[in-house]
């Protein structure tokens, strides 16, 4: 239906063009005046008449349409005598409804479920049609009122320009649209599981097993339960996995990447910066999965191995195969950031250090790189944030379980691989485990929001300085 | 200490200092060898797969059906029986056990195989052709050097018996390697010689599609709003801020997003490409933004003034001067994002992407995988066979990232006009 509508809208727009252009035309000929604008704007400004409140329109229809329908739906199966205690059971229902009206449902069918499957038609008839009947309402209505605009010969470009001006601004709005919808879907959970679980036992407990919420209906909680799911959601071990592994990423990115930044920035010829550059590069923009996969089926045994040899018990997923792989990932966010930063430091400063002896390395280690360090600061912080916010290398090569440890060579878990094990599979919404996911994924975001903000105020800082 | 030693500690100071330097990028380019090495070595084979010449004869009285029969009556007809009778004599085996190690040497899918030879041909009843059928995934990772046969038998999935046979195919040549046509064509499956990324082509083929159509029209309006139209006031400053800080939420972060907003509110059906390409959209958005707003502030005023000068209004300036001299780098942001987009995975998984589907999606609202994705479930298999599998599907993976790079960088150097 929806496609039908959308080709019927293209071809009355593109038909309001050829009218508007040629009725101008022939406007402008008969009454024997000078057009306010040329005549293909007088298209132009039809076709955004009549296409643009009509496309609005049957977005936001279509956004609405299944969600009211649907409450509806259960609205009416309950007042038949269905009995559904939640949430779940009530989708469940209503899957079943719109299972049998789409002729694709082969249970046992109950009267209850007939007649709502039966008012589910009767229903989506009556949207599809109001639907049709308003669209065209709204067409007709706009393209009147454009229709007589353009008969009193407007200045048809400047008022194309103008809609098209907000079709640009709506444009740039849907960034702040995304935020907006980041924080509602990440609040709007964490809210309900932060009214379950304590913010403080979330925060400072140290046990994270959110196997054992078990409990479907936060509301039929009993006192016991109670006690027990409170131990379940501690954040500390994850916030301590995450950061252990990415420090041990650190550990190999910042000296790798920062020693080739200002190697490239500073000793190599032109062509083997254009040459070495977008290698390291390539490591940026190879997917996390792919070293996911190195890192659980090459790097993982391979230490477990040379552990063997060594005599220690090294775990197939331990931190430090996961930290080392993540941090040979992030090597070129570093190295070329620090590179950029290292550039812009202004020559007369080397210059000056040249001129009373020092040598290139002392230039640098004693001129470059403290007047580059905010720049430098920056670059490894946004590193940082990518290293914690990185998903794919830990879901494959780190551990699953909750181990408080700071031994590289045991397996920890992160916040992502966290979010990731708890949603994938079956869900029930309303559980606080599923609710949990959405907190850890709050704080995620927090986290890597002021890292960044602190990353960028310093690399911005850093760029006034030498501008 | 003298002057010259002091200056000759200094010299191998700067000398060793120079050294961490080279040493670190080498260290760097190591990596890149040895992941693409790795990944290649254990990937090329799934290319070809294992085949095992039989002799196949139909008879008249093991199928129901006559020369000539229809499409339809062949595809309801049953060849499991000629399969048997077929199979078990590419090999003398004495008894029923050794007849039943002999079946498991071919794939599940031979009795389709047979099928679909008779219906190239249907008058092949009463005669006896040569076909190449599909081998088991353990055949085909022994014959592949990828299994090793000198392990005690019961730690291996291949039986003493089974490797007699094996060897007495190779002896006859009856066994051989060809062009795996179900990595290409199948999609996802139990069995890894049957086992293709045809689904998840298609799958990431339409999620990129939709990404493309959805992240670039709004990305380069918003590009121009910001650059050309935004006046400089508080609700400018706020939509920088907050496109810079979108371009570095981590992706996961955008799965719940979809998860919340386009699964549980809007009730978009999970597992589709379509849901997949609007959350990727939404993450490639800022990242396709901040390249195209540097190649629109790279055009110089005097093009703009130009323009206004002979007469032109605002956007008209715009549209006809500046815009079609930032195309080329705008196009090549929009090309390197949609790169990025194409790998990502964390955020599939959060919408359920991950589900086991067969079936190649004929649309973007049928349930599908996607390259990536079909990565991280692989990965996630026991059988010895999945591993190439996973590394061949890297390695189409990186071709497709390596051309779409290539295009957007060669996009920039032919057309992008330097200005100074």
């Amino acid at each position: 239906m929806n496609f039908v509508l959308l080709f019927l809208i293209t071809i009355f727009s593109l038909s309001l063009f050829f009218y508007g252009r040629s009725k101008t035309k022939s406007i402008s000929i008969e009454k024997n005046i000078r057009l306010n604008a040329l005549p293909k704007f007088y298209g132009y400004y039809l076709v955004l008449w009549c296409s643009i409140p009509a496309l609005v329109f049957l977005l936001v229809w279509s956004l609405f349409e299944p969600v009211i329908i649907k409450s509806i739906i259960i609205e009416t199966a309950a007042n038949q005598g269905a009995i559904f205690s939640d949430k779940n059971e009530a989708n469940l229902i209503y899957e079943k409804i719109k299972a049998i009206h789409l002729g694709t449902y082969f249970g046992d069918i109950d009267s209850i479920l007939r007649e709502s499957a039966l008012a589910y038609a009767k229903f989506i008839n009556l949207f599809t049609n109001s639907k049709v009947v308003l669209i065209f309402g709204i067409i007709i209505a706009s393209v009147i009122y454009s229709l007589k605009k353009i008969k009193n010969n407007n200045k048809a470009r400047d008022d194309v320009e103008v809609i098209l001006k907000g079709l640009l601004f709506v444009s740039s709005l849907i960034a702040i649209l995304t935020t907006l919808g980041i924080i509602f879907s990440l609040l709007f959970e964490s809210i309900k599981f932060f009214s379950v679980i304590n913010i403080f036992d979330y925060l400072f407990g140290t046990n994270w097993s959110p196997q054992r919420a078990f409990v479907r209906d936060a509301s039929s909680i009993t006192a016991a339960e109670f006690e027990e799911l409170k131990d379940a959601f501690g954040f500390i071990p994850l916030i301590a996995g995450t950061s252990f592994i990415a420090f041990i990423a650190m550990l190999v990115a910042v000296p790798i990447g920062l020693f080739s930044g200002i190697y490239m920035a500073e000793y190599a010829s032109i062509k083997v910066r254009r040459i070495s550059k977008p290698i390291i590069e390539i490591l940026a923009g190879i997917p996390t999965v792919v070293y996911g996969f190195f890192a659980a089926l090459t790097v993982g045994p391979f230490f477990r191995q040379v552990g063997e040899n060594l005599g220690l018990t090294v775990s197939s997923e331990s931190a430090l195969a996961a930290g080392l792989i993540m941090g040979i990932m992030i090597i070129p966010y570093v190295s070329s950031l620090s590179d950029d930063v290292i550039n812009s430091v202004p020559q007369s400063l080397r210059d000056g250090s040249y001129a009373v002896g020092a040598t290139k390395s002392e230039t640098i280690k004693q001129v470059v790189i403290p007047s580059a360090l905010p720049g430098i600061i920056g670059s490894v912080l946004l590193a940082v944030s990518r290293a914690i916010g990185e998903t794919m290398i830990v879901v494959m090569a780190a551990g699953l379980a909750a181990n408080l440890t700071i031994n590289p060579l045991e397996s920890t878990t992160t916040i992502t691989t966290q979010i990731v094990m708890i949603l994938v599979g079956d869900q029930e919404f309303d559980s606080p485990k599923t609710q949990s996911a959405f907190a850890l994924g709050l704080t995620l975001f927090i986290a890597t929001l002021i890292l960044n903000y602190i990353a960028q105020r310093a690399v911005k800082k850093y760029r006034e300085k030498y501008d | 200490m003298t002057k010259e030693e002091r200056l000759k500690k200094r010299h191998r100071a700067e000398k060793r200092f120079r050294f961490y330097g080279l040493t670190s990028i080498f260290v760097a380019l190591l990596f890149v060898v040895i992941l693409v090495q790795n990944i290649f070595s254990k990937g090329s084979s799934a290319f070809k797969k294992t085949v095992i010449t039989t002799e196949v004869f139909f008879d008249q009285e093991l199928l129901e059906i006559q020369n000539g029969a229809s499409q339809e009556e062949i595809m309801e007809a049953d060849f499991y029986d000629i399969m048997i009778e077929n199979l078990i004599k590419a090999y003398p085996a004495k008894d029923r056990d050794e007849e039943d190690e002999l079946l498991k040497l071919f794939s599940g899918d031979a009795e389709i195989e047979i099928k679909k030879a008779f219906l190239n041909d249907n008058n092949l009843i009463g005669k006896t052709i040569t076909l190449d059928l599909t081998a088991s995934d353990d055949i085909d990772q022994l014959h592949k050097g990828n299994y090793p046969r000198d392990l005690p038998e019961e730690r291996r999935r291949i039986s003493d018996f089974q490797l007699v046979i094996y060897d007495y195919f190779v002896e006859n040549k009856k066994i051989s390697k060809n062009f795996n046509n179900y990595f290409f064509n199948n999609g996802d499956s139990r069995d890894p010689e049957l086992a293709g990324i045809g689904g998840a082509l298609v799958g990431s083929f339409y999620s990129i599609l939709i990404c493309l159509l959805l992240a670039f029209p709004v990305a380069v309006l918003a590009s121009i709003y910001l650059e050309e139209f935004a006046p400089k006031n508080k609700i400018t400053d706020f939509i920088e801020i907050n496109i810079n800080n979108l371009a570095a939420v981590p992706s996961i972060v955008y799965g719940l997003l979809a998860l919340q907003i386009l699964l549980a509110t809007i009730q978009l059906p999970r597992s589709t490409p379509l849901v997949a390409g609007i959350t990727l959209a939404l993450m490639t958005l800022p990242r396709i933004i901040i390249p195209c707003r540097a190649s629109l502030k790279a055009v110089p005023p005097s093009i703009r003034e130009g323009a206004l000068a002979v007469g032109a209004s605002k956007f008209q300036s715009v549209f006809h001067h500046v815009v079609p001299l930032a195309l080329p780098g705008t196009l090549s942001g929009t090309i390197i994002g949609l790169a990025q987009a194409l790998g990502e995975t964390a955020p599939l998984i959060l919408i359920g992407m991950v589900a086991f589907v067969v079936d190649i999606p004929s649309s973007p609202v049928d349930p599908s995988s996607s390259l990536p994705v079909q990565v991280y479930l692989w990965s996630e298999s026991a059988e010895r066979g999945f591993v190439e599998k996973t590394s061949a599907t890297i390695m189409m993976l990186l071709s497709f990232l390596i051309v779409m790079n290539f295009i957007a960088v060669y996009l920039r150097q032919k057309f992008e006009k330097r200005w100074n």
